[in-house]
Parts: structure tokens; C-alpha cells; sequence
């Protein structure tokens, strides 16, 4: 039999060798360039239950795709043996995701008597480095940056062992052979005495020391500590983003946050992303960890160096990208010396390299779902299994910030890990190197490349550079839907709902609160939100009060908004008459953001709309009303700007913002599903998919689906990658497969 | 003006204007006698709304524009042609107004404008005032600069504060004050260049006035014609703070506005100094500051060090109504 999917460097090899000594089974397994190929032979009932079990008790880190059986007349094995490794062919066998640290080996990193007590490096079969260590294919030691670590007799000999938990660990290593942690201090002088100790020692006295984790090199503080908090920030020029803190356990998690039976499991689970999790009363936490957010980005420790640190703390650190502000984080050691010599006082690292950055994973729970944010470590690179076979192989290059790209071949998609604002030049440098990365790793030479129509996105210029591939363009909101399509591995027709910031419309307008009619292979736009001018272009991004101006014109005198901004309101109501036009529905929740003073202007993407469902009150139900109007043969408009209007007459009758900004959250939800019943009618569909970044927004989902499903609709949310422009890639692709299909 | 038949009416046009140029008569060609070797010649359209503006108007723009074309050759300017497509309708005065303007700049410039053209067009044909000015130069000695000159290391010179005729052409039109506070850079830079190219033999590699596009628009097209990469420095921009306040309001990036009066050099580190010495000693050169150095990094590239330390591309303006941000 052969199996296909991540079994390889899980553990399957010796898994299966136990099984087969179980059940009395003769016969032989191995690795080749596509999975695990097994052959035994034995009684028919014994054969029956190994098929069974190989399933269901399959280690906890392989992931089975495809099990092709094969009966013939047995070979005569005597016993059950693993083979040695055949490397010809086609790679197609997968490495899977970095994983946080196991059970068993956290009990022998708390135990005196092992020899792996209280090493930083510890790992099995079952956990450890993958993904952002391995330099290519196939996976074994040579090709990770394990390569110059030679293993000592012990080890060996467990790595040689199939009755061993580190069998064909490659990893694997110890104190007496393994890599070596070590305090630097900023001029990469290194410390004396124990580096988890004294690396305590100076967090607990305010100082700010990088650790380096997985994937980069991160800034840590003492979370509680306001001072080294503020001074992070201020060395970091990270105005307000909120931090992440990395607390020691899940109790320790709990007495600063709120954290239900979903979040649990999201925290101690093995791919340990950052929870975002509603903040506890009175938590120890600094005003300057999350500054006007009422939740708490929180992890768990994932490296046994994490676990040694929080432990010889006993309280909670913010642990941050290490990094400037745009910048992506730094990974490798000398880079990350200068980068972040004047932000960090000292460095706790090791020699073990990192050959692949990658992010902390960002995750939202849901009340019975979860809202991926920021798909990465843990994550990264495990496929994502489609619908149908892609006839050719894809390249997707995705949008501008938050960048991802999609290589897709055979029935996998594979999402990079989220690689960020590509105007930045090193970020633009990891996006191009790093589709050449996933190129070798996976074996997949593009034949077609998709891209976004903005001209200016340089991951568009970047896919238009590619020579010898057909170019496919991919109108952006139709592949927010089609990526909502892909995540559910529904292959439509629905009426997609693509609410986000601005992405490049067929009209040469901006487009972003779309109602299209969409399937993988095309779409029609059958309605949005009214345009407005977007007054100064870029600037109404950053400054969100103009986009009040662009609605509410001179029409509500006395306006706070106003009068902060009298300097300028009329120079922005002027720009407006020849402003470009947007209907999106990120700039509508702007407007209203600044109508109510939470922000006027934003330093970090999303921070006006963020701080306003932050401040909504949830127990409100009231909703304002949008008028949804319709020209013959035309699409229907939803007139946003009487939500705005609605917004500014409760406020100059005194209404408490809170409770505005719950109706307008309920007034948006209320506003999408009239259009969407209208739709059904017109349309007979009665599906509908929510993509686009607006959909992070967790009270705006709620109450969007509550209400679509009380209206009767089937409703698709994003699962495995962000509604955000990280999962945009995704949809490239299967809109270019599904059109090369055709 | 209601001149478009090209008979009486042109004719009276052209009496009227061409004692403004202090031309005798004009023939359709002009003979230029220079006994160099090396000839530069360079054309260039001009439209701009407002014509008059702080700073200059479109006679002089025209005049300065191809000066300044030349003068990134490495060349001293001898002598322009200027043609005019005049929409119907347009005062005469106006017309007299910016001939007057051209003959100002041409002398000012010591250059002579030899021969030209008028064609009037009927209303809506052309937007007011069209101007063409053809220039041709003689190169100096030496002078060995070309868009692909540029070499890793070599130093980024900038002549002047950038953003000015943009910003003063944009708020003139939208009304928006600043131009009361503003004027156009729009100026001639021959003398500045040959200054440099004297100062730096030849060390002057590249040369260009940052007009449409702005510093943006100008270092992207050096560095894929030179094959380097440009690695710029922020805080040495320099970014007059009325620039960059409007900049802020109209949502633009002051590396994407328009000049017509600075420029950008690539010069051997070794002669730099010298250069920019050279540069500081003329009037239109007084703010000459370093920017940045070219690498073998990223070819074709542009790329800044921000105020915070990260390195940010800096891409060719796609279009002023497309923000990328989202
Ligand atoms: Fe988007
Ligand atoms: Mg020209
Ligand atoms: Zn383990
Ligand atoms: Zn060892």
C-alpha cells in the first residue's frame, strides 16, 4: 500500500513497524519520494485490522491524504522490517509544520535524571523544528540546518532505533551534541552564568532582551512592566499594534484573560498560534501591551526554551516580532545583532540556524468557530487539500500587505506563511526568495501565475516578471470569495459578500463592500455600497475623519469630528470633488470611527475600524437602517452613508458612542442580509460567503450570520486561512485553475 | 484669437510676437554653426494648468524644460526653437504675456531662440496653450555623463529641496493656499552642470532633472538603465515643510511630485566632495546635499532607509488614484 500526505518526519515508519509486530504481520516499509509504501502479509482479519488502525491511530503529526491499497501473492517476508529510503523520482512528500513542544519531552526536560534535563534543543518525532529549519528536500538531517550537528553515540542510537520516539528524529540532539544557548549582551560579547537565569534576571529589572524562537527573533518584557513596555515601543517605533504576551501555562494564561474551551484548546494545541482573547479585569498587564483593545493576543510557550524562561520567571511576558516597525522580523543571527542592537539590551540565543522565517500564527476564536488572522509557524507549510485536481501547475502571488503566495499542483494548495507589507524591501526580498523556496521544496515548476489588477501591487509586477507562463489577472474581491470557496472546498455558484479596504475595481474605481454573484471560474458584481470620495486618496486611509467629511459633507454642523479637524475639513470636502471613488466598506466603518472620536488617525492598517468594534456594546440591539435601492438592470446599492447620518444624529442627541457603535455593527449585518435576501430572489441562491478583511471583526460576523441564518441562508466563513488579504492567494489560485479546467 | 487660417491673421500674429524673441525674421529652419563635435539636441511639449503660476508661467517652463534636458547631456545650450498649438479663443494678451516670458528666460539662460511655429486650433482642439521647444547644445569636454553611467558606489547627489513645482502647481489649482507660501523651483541648471562637470572630470556619471515622476520616477529609470541598485537615506531628503504639508493633505508621496528646477547626480565617491563643493558654490546649487549611494545589491531597485531605520522600495507612481494601502 502507499500513503500519501505528511508522513515523513512524524514518526509513520516506526508507527507502522509496531503495528505490524502487533498484529503478527511480515513485510517491509519505507520512505520514497511520495510518501510511505508498506507491504505485508499475514492473516486476512490481522491485515484488515492493521488497515484500520494505520488510520485511526496514526501519529499525532502526520496528516493522511490518500492510502492506495494493492493486493497481490505474498512476498514471504520473515518479520517486519523498515527499508531504507528510495530518493529517485518526482518530490512529493511533505514536511510538515513546526510543533510545539510534547508532553514527553517536557517530562524529560523536568527530569534531573535525564540527560535532555533542562536542555533548551530537546525534541522527538513528535515535536520540534521542521519547516523553518529544512533548506530542501528530501527531509532528512543533511538538509536542515541540523546538518553540521554530528550525533553522539546516545543519540544515534535512538535515532537508529524504530522502537525508539526518536527514531529518524532529525533534529534530534543533546547537550553532548546538540546546539548551545548563550547570552549575548548588544555588542555580541557573551555573558557568563546560566542564560535563562540571567536573562530573567534582566527582564524582572525592566531591561528588554531578544529571544530567539522558531521562526525569528523576538523582543521580549515583562508584561506587567508599563516602563520597559513603553520603552519597547518606543525603541521598536511601534506606536499602538498591540503586543502579544506569552504566558507559562494555561492557568497563568487564565488570570490575565478569559479563555473558553475553544481557546484552551487553541492554546496548548501543537501549532500554539497568538489567541485573541477578551482581557481580564484588573489583569497585571501594562497599558501599553494593547492599548484601546479590550482583548489580549496570548501564546503559549512552543520551544523548550520558551518553557525554561517562563518557568524561571513565574509571570507572563509580551514576546514581540523582533523588528523595527515595517520591518519583517530578523532571523538570522548577525542581522539580527545590528538590527536590534539599539532595541534590545541583550540577546538569548543559539547556534542552531533558522532557514526560514516565519511569523507567530494569529487566531480569533468564535463562539464555535475560530477566524484565522495570521496564518504562519505552526501552520505553514502544510497544504490545504482542493476540491479538484489543478490541471496545471499555479502560482498565486496574492495582494500587497499581509502578503502570501499560493503554489498549487495535483489536489494541494500550499499557502506560504504570512510575509507581510511587501513595500518593504526586506519583506519583497523573502517574498520572491521564498517562492523559489517553496518551488524546490515542493517540486512544482508554475505553468500558470495569478495575480491581483492593481498595477501598482509589486506582487503583481513581480508575477508579471515571470516569462514563459500564462499571466491569469484575478479581480481582487472575486478572490476573496473564491478563497472562502476553496477554505470550505464548496465550489459555488453563492452570493459572496467581499467586505474589506479598498481593492482594484474593473472601473477603475476602488471597489471593497461587494455583493457578487461568483463561482471559482467567474463572477458579477449585482451590488455594493454606495461610492464615496476617498479625499486625498492614500491620506483618507491614514486619516480616517475625511472619510466622515466624504459622508456627511457639510450636512451635520457642529460635529466634533469637525472641529478637531477644522484646520483641514474644508480642503478635504474641496479634494472630494475629484477624489477617487470607493465603495468600500472598510473606509464606511472609518467614517463612523472618527463621527464618534475613536480614531481620527490610525497608525497601523485597520486600527480605526479595530478600536471601533472594541468599543461597541455588545449587548446592544438596536440597528440602524440602510436603504438598499436598485436601477433597472443596474446593482443594487446599499446607501452606507444613512448609517453614517443615523450615527450623527444619535450622537448630537447625546446617545452613548458604545451603543452607536453597536447599531451601526447591527445596522452593517442588517444591511447585508436584506441585500443578500433580494439577491436570493433574483438569483435562486441561497448560499452565502463572507471573505474580506471587515470579516475579522468578530461582532460584525456574529451578527452577520445570526441574521443570514435566520433569514434561511447556508453561510461560508473562512476556517483554515484569514478573510484577510493573507488569504487572497489561495483564491488566485483556484480561480486560475478552475479557468484552465474549463 | 481667431488666427487658425494660417493668412492675414497669423501673419499680424507673428509680427506681433516675433520682435518679443528680439528675432529680426524667422525662417521655418535655422542654421547653427558650432564647430564641436558633439551636438545635443532635445525636445519637449509643454501643457500645464495654470499657465501662470508662483514661480514662472508656461513660456518659461518651456524654455527652462528643454535647457535643463540638455544640460543632463552635459551639454551648454546654443540655441531653442518654440512652437505654439493656441486654442481659439485665448487673449492675445495672454499669448504676448508668455512670449515676453520665453524671451526673459531664453536671455537669461544665454540662449537664443532661432526659429518657430504657430498653429492655432479650433475651441476644444487644444486645452488653451500648447508649447513645443526643440533645444540643441554643444557637449562639454569631458562631459562622459549618461542614464547608464551609474555605478555601485557611487555617491546620489541632489542639487535642491524637492516638491516645489509640483505642490505649487496642485494647490494653485485646487485653491488649497500653499502656493501663497510657495513657488516653483522652475529654473535653468546648465551652468550648475557644467560647474560639476569642470569640478569632477570625470567622475560625473549620471545626470537628470526629476520632472514628471518626480525623484521616484527619475532614480527607477537610472537604476534599470545603469543596472544598480539606489539605496536612499530619509532624513537627507530634503523636503521643504510647506511641501510637506501638502504633501500630507493631497495624500501624495513628495518623491512622486514633479521639480523643474533640481537634480539628481551620480558621481565617483572620490570626486563627491569635490562635486558637491562645486554644486554648494552656485545659487541653484546652495542646498547640493548627498542622499544616498548606488549598490550592486538590488539591481534596478530603489529603495529608502526610513526615519525608523526600514528599508522601503520606492516604486514608480502608478497613478495618483490608486493608494495600494488598504
Ligand atoms: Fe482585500
Ligand atoms: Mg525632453
Ligand atoms: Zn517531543
Ligand atoms: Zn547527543
Amino acid at each position: 500500500m502507499h500513503i500519501e500526505g505528511i508522513v515523513q518526519g512524524v514518526g509513520f515508519r516506526p508507527f507502522v513497524y509496531s503495528l505490524a509486530n502487533r498484529l503478527g504481520l511480515a513485510g517491509r516499509v519505507h520512505n520514497d519520494v511520495n510518501g510511505v509504501h508498506i507491504e505485508v502479509e499475514g492473516a486476512h482479519d490481522g491485515v484488515e485490522e492493521f488497515l484500520t488502525a494505520l488510520e485511526r491511530d496514526a501519529p499525532a503529526l502526520s496528516a493522511i491524504e490518500r492510502v492506495t491499497v494493492v493486493s497481490g501473492e505474498p512476498a514471504g517476508h520473515s518479520g517486519f522490517t523498515i527499508a531504507t529510503s528510495d530518493p529517485a523520482g518526482p518530490r512529493r512528500a511533505l514536511v510538515s509544520a513546526d510543533t510545539a513542544t510534547c508532553d514527553d519531552c517536557l517530562r524529560e526536560l523536568a527530569d534531573p535524571a535525564d540527560r535532555r534535563h533542562r536542555y533548551p534543543f530537546i525534541n522527538c518525532t513528535n515535536c520540534g523544528p521542521r519547516f523553518t529549519i529544512v533548506r530542501g528536500v528530501p527531509y532528512d538531517r543533511l538538509m536542515t540546518t541540523m546538518a553540521g550537528y554530528g550525533m553522539c553515540g546516545d543519540c544515534a542510537r535512538e535515532y537508529h532505533d524504530p522502537g525508539d520516539r526518536r527514531y529518524h528524529a532529525q533534529p534530534t540532539c543533546c547537550p553532548a551534541c546538540g546546539p548551545r544557548l548563550l547570552l549575548r549582551d548588544q555588542r555580541g560579547t557573551e555573558l557568563c552564568g546560566d542564560p535563562v537565569a540571567c536573562a530573567a534576571v534582566l527582564l524582572r529589572a525592566g531591561r528588554v532582551v531578544a529571544v530567539k524562537g522558531l521562526g525569528g527573533y523576538h523582543l521580549a518584557v515583562t508584561a506587567s512592566d508599563e516602563r520597559a513596555t513603553a520603552a519597547l515601543r518606543g525603541r521598536k517605533h511601534r506606536e499602538e499594534k498591540p503586543f502579544a504576551v506569552m504566558a507559562a501555562d494555561l492557568a497563568q494564561a487564565r488570570r490575565i484573560a478569559h479563555a473558553d474551551d475553544t481557546a484552551a484548546a487553541l492554546l496548548t494545541g501543537r501549532a500554539r498560534p497568538i489567541v485573541l482573547l477578551p482581557r481580564r479585569d484588573g489583569a497585571p498587564v501594562a497599558p501599553s501591551v494593547a492599548p484601546g483593545n479590550r482583548s489580549l493576543g496570548i501564546m503559549l510557550p512552543y520551544t523548550a526554551l520558551h518553557h525554561l524562561l517562563l518557568a524561571e520567571l513565574a509571570e507572563p511576558i509580551v514576546l514581540t516580532s523582533g523588528n523595527v516597525s515595517d520591518e519583517p522580523i530578523a532571523y538570522e543571527d548577525d542581522d539580527a545583532l545590528t538590527r536590534l542592537a539599539g532595541i534590545a539590551d541583550a540577546f538569548l540565543t543559539h547556534d542552531r540556524a533558522i532557514h526560514l522565517r516565519a511569523d507567530d500564527s494569529v487566531i480569533r476564536p468564535l463562539p464555535g468557530a475560530v477566524t484565522v488572522l495570521r496564518r504562519a509557524r505552526g501552520y505553514a507549510p502544510e497544504p490545504l487539500a482542493l476540491r479538484r485536481p489543478v490541471p496545471r501547475p499555479v502560482l498565486a502571488c496574492g495582494a500587497e500587505l499581509k502578503s502570501t503566495f499560493c503554489l498549487a499542483q495535483g489536489r494541494r494548495a500550499f499557502v506560504s506563511p504570512h510575509i507581510g507589507d511587501l513595500e518593504n524591501h526586506e519583506t519583497l526580498r523573502s517574498f520572491i526568495e521564498g517562492i523559489d523556496h517553496y518551488c524546490g521544496l515542493f517540486d512544482i515548476r508554475p505553468e500558470i501565475v495569478a495575480h491581483d489588477l492593481h498595477p501598482g501591487y509589486l506582487s503583481t509586477q513581480h508575477a508579471l516578471d515571470i516569462r514563459g507562463v500564462d499571466h491569469v489577472g484575478v479581480q481582487h474581491h472575486h478572490a476573496h470569495i473564491a478563497s472562502c470557496l476553496a477554505d470550505n472546498g464548496d465550489p459555488g455558484p453563492v452570493i459572496g459578500v467581499a467586505f474589506d479596504g479598498l481593492g482594484h475595481g474593473t472601473d477603475g474605481t476602488l471597489w471593497g463592500g461587494e455583493f457578487l454573484r461568483a463561482d471559482l471560474t467567474g463572477y458579477e458584481r449585482l451590488g455594493h455600497l454606495a461610492q464615496v470620495p476617498m479625499p486625498g486618496g492614500a491620506a483618507a486611509v491614514r486619516q480616517p475623519w475625511r472619510m466622515t467629511a466624504a459622508y456627511l459633507r457639510d450636512q451635520h454642523p457642529g460635529l466634533a469630528v469637525a472641529e478637531r479637524n477644522a484646520g483641514h475639513w474644508a480642503d478635504a470636502l474641496r479634494l472630494a470633488d475629484d477624489a477617487p471613488l470607493t465603495s468600500s466598506a472598510g473606509r464606511l466603518f472609518d467614517a463612523v470611527s472618527a463621527l464618534l472620536g475613536v480614531r481620527d488617525k490610525i497608525t497601523y492598517e485597520g486600527q480605526a475600524a479595530i478600536e471601533l468594534e472594541q468599543r461597541a456594546d455588545p449587548s446592544e440591539t438596536g440597528a440602524y437602517d440602510a436603504a438598499v435601492t436598485t436601477a433597472p438592470g443596474g446593482p443594487l446599492i446599499v446607501e452606507g452613508g444613512d448609517l453614517v447620518r443615523a450615527a450623527a444624529a444619535d450622537l448630537a442627541a447625546g446617545t452613548d458612542p458604545g451603543v452607536i457603535a453597536g447599531r451601526f455593527h447591527n445596522g452593517v449585518a442588517a444591511a447585508i442580509t436584506r441585500t443578500c435576501v433580494a439577491l436570493r430572489q433574483s438569483t435562486g441562491l441561497t448560499a452565502v460567503a463572507l471573505s474580506g478583511g471587515v470579516f475579522q471583526n468578530a461582532l460584525l460576523l456574529d451578527r452577520t450570520v445570526q441574521r443570514l441564518r435566520a433569514a434561511g441562508f447556508r453561510v461560508l466563513k473562512h476556517v483554515r486561512v484569514p478573510p484577510n488579504d493573507g488569504g487572497l492567494s489561495l483564491g488566485q489560485a483556484a480561480v486560475a485553475a478552475a479557468q484552465d479546467q474549463r | 484669437l481667431g488666427h487658425g487660417s494660417g493668412g492675414q491673421l497669423m501673419a499680424e500674429l507673428l509680427a506681433d510676437l516675433t520682435p518679443r524673441l528680439g528675432a529680426g525674421t524667422l525662417e521655418d529652419a535655422a542654421i547653427v554653426a558650432t564647430g564641436a563635435p558633439e551636438i545635443v539636441m532635445s525636445t519637449d511639449g509643454f501643457v500645464v494648468t495654470p499657465r501662470f503660476f508662483p514661480g514662472g508661467d508656461i513660456g518659461s517652463l518651456a524654455v527652462h524644460g528643454t535647457v535643463n534636458d540638455l544640460a543632463m547631456m552635459g551639454a551648454v545650450p546654443v540655441a531653442l526653437t518654440l512652437a505654439y498649438i493656441v486654442e481659439e479663443g485665448l487673449p492675445l494678451d495672454e499669448l504676448r504675456r508668455v512670449t515676453t516670458s520665453v524671451a526673459e528666460a531664453a536671455r537669461a539662460c544665454d540662449v537664443r531662440v532661432v526659429t518657430g511655429d504657430t498653429k492655432v486650433v479650433g475651441k476644444g482642439a487644444a486645452d488653451g496653450l500648447f508649447v513645443t521647444t526643440t533645444g540643441i547644445g554643444v557637449r562639454l569636454p569631458g562631459a562622459h555623463v549618461a542614464a547608464a553611467n551609474g555605478r555601485p558606489g557611487d555617491a546620489v547627489l541632489l542639487s535642491g529641496p524637492i516638491g516645489l513645482h509640483g505642490i505649487t502647481i496642485l494647490s494653485t489649482r485646487e485653491g488649497l493656499g500653499f502656493e501663497t507660501s510657495l513657488a516653483s523651483d522652475s529654473r535653468p541648471l546648465h551652468r550648475l552642470t557644467a560647474a560639476m562637470i569642470t569640478a569632477g572630470t570625470c567622475g560625473v556619471h549620471t545626470l537628470r532633472d526629476p520632472t514628471r515622476g518626480g525623484l521616484a520616477g527619475a532614480l527607477n529609470e537610472l537604476a534599470a538603465a545603469s543596472g544598480v541598485g539606489v539605496e536612499l537615506d530619509e532624513p537627507a531628503i530634503p523636503v521643504p515643510a510647506q511641501v510637506a504639508a501638502a504633501c500630507d493633505l493631497l495624500g501624495l508621496d513628495p518623491l512622486h511630485v514633479a521639480n523643474e528646477g533640481c537634480l539628481v547626480a551620480f558621481v565617483d565617491p572620490a570626486r563627491a566632495g569635490t562635486v558637491l563643493a562645486a554644486m554648494r558654490a552656485r545659487p541653484e546649487g546652495a542646498a547640493a546635499t548627498r542622499i544616498g549611494t548606488l549598490t550592486a545589491r538590488h539591481p534596478g531597485r530603489v529603495t529608502m532607509r526610513t526615519l525608523v531605520g526600514s528599508h522601503r522600495v520606492i516604486d514608480l507612481l502608478v497613478g495618483e488614484q490608486l493608494p495600494r494601502i488598504c
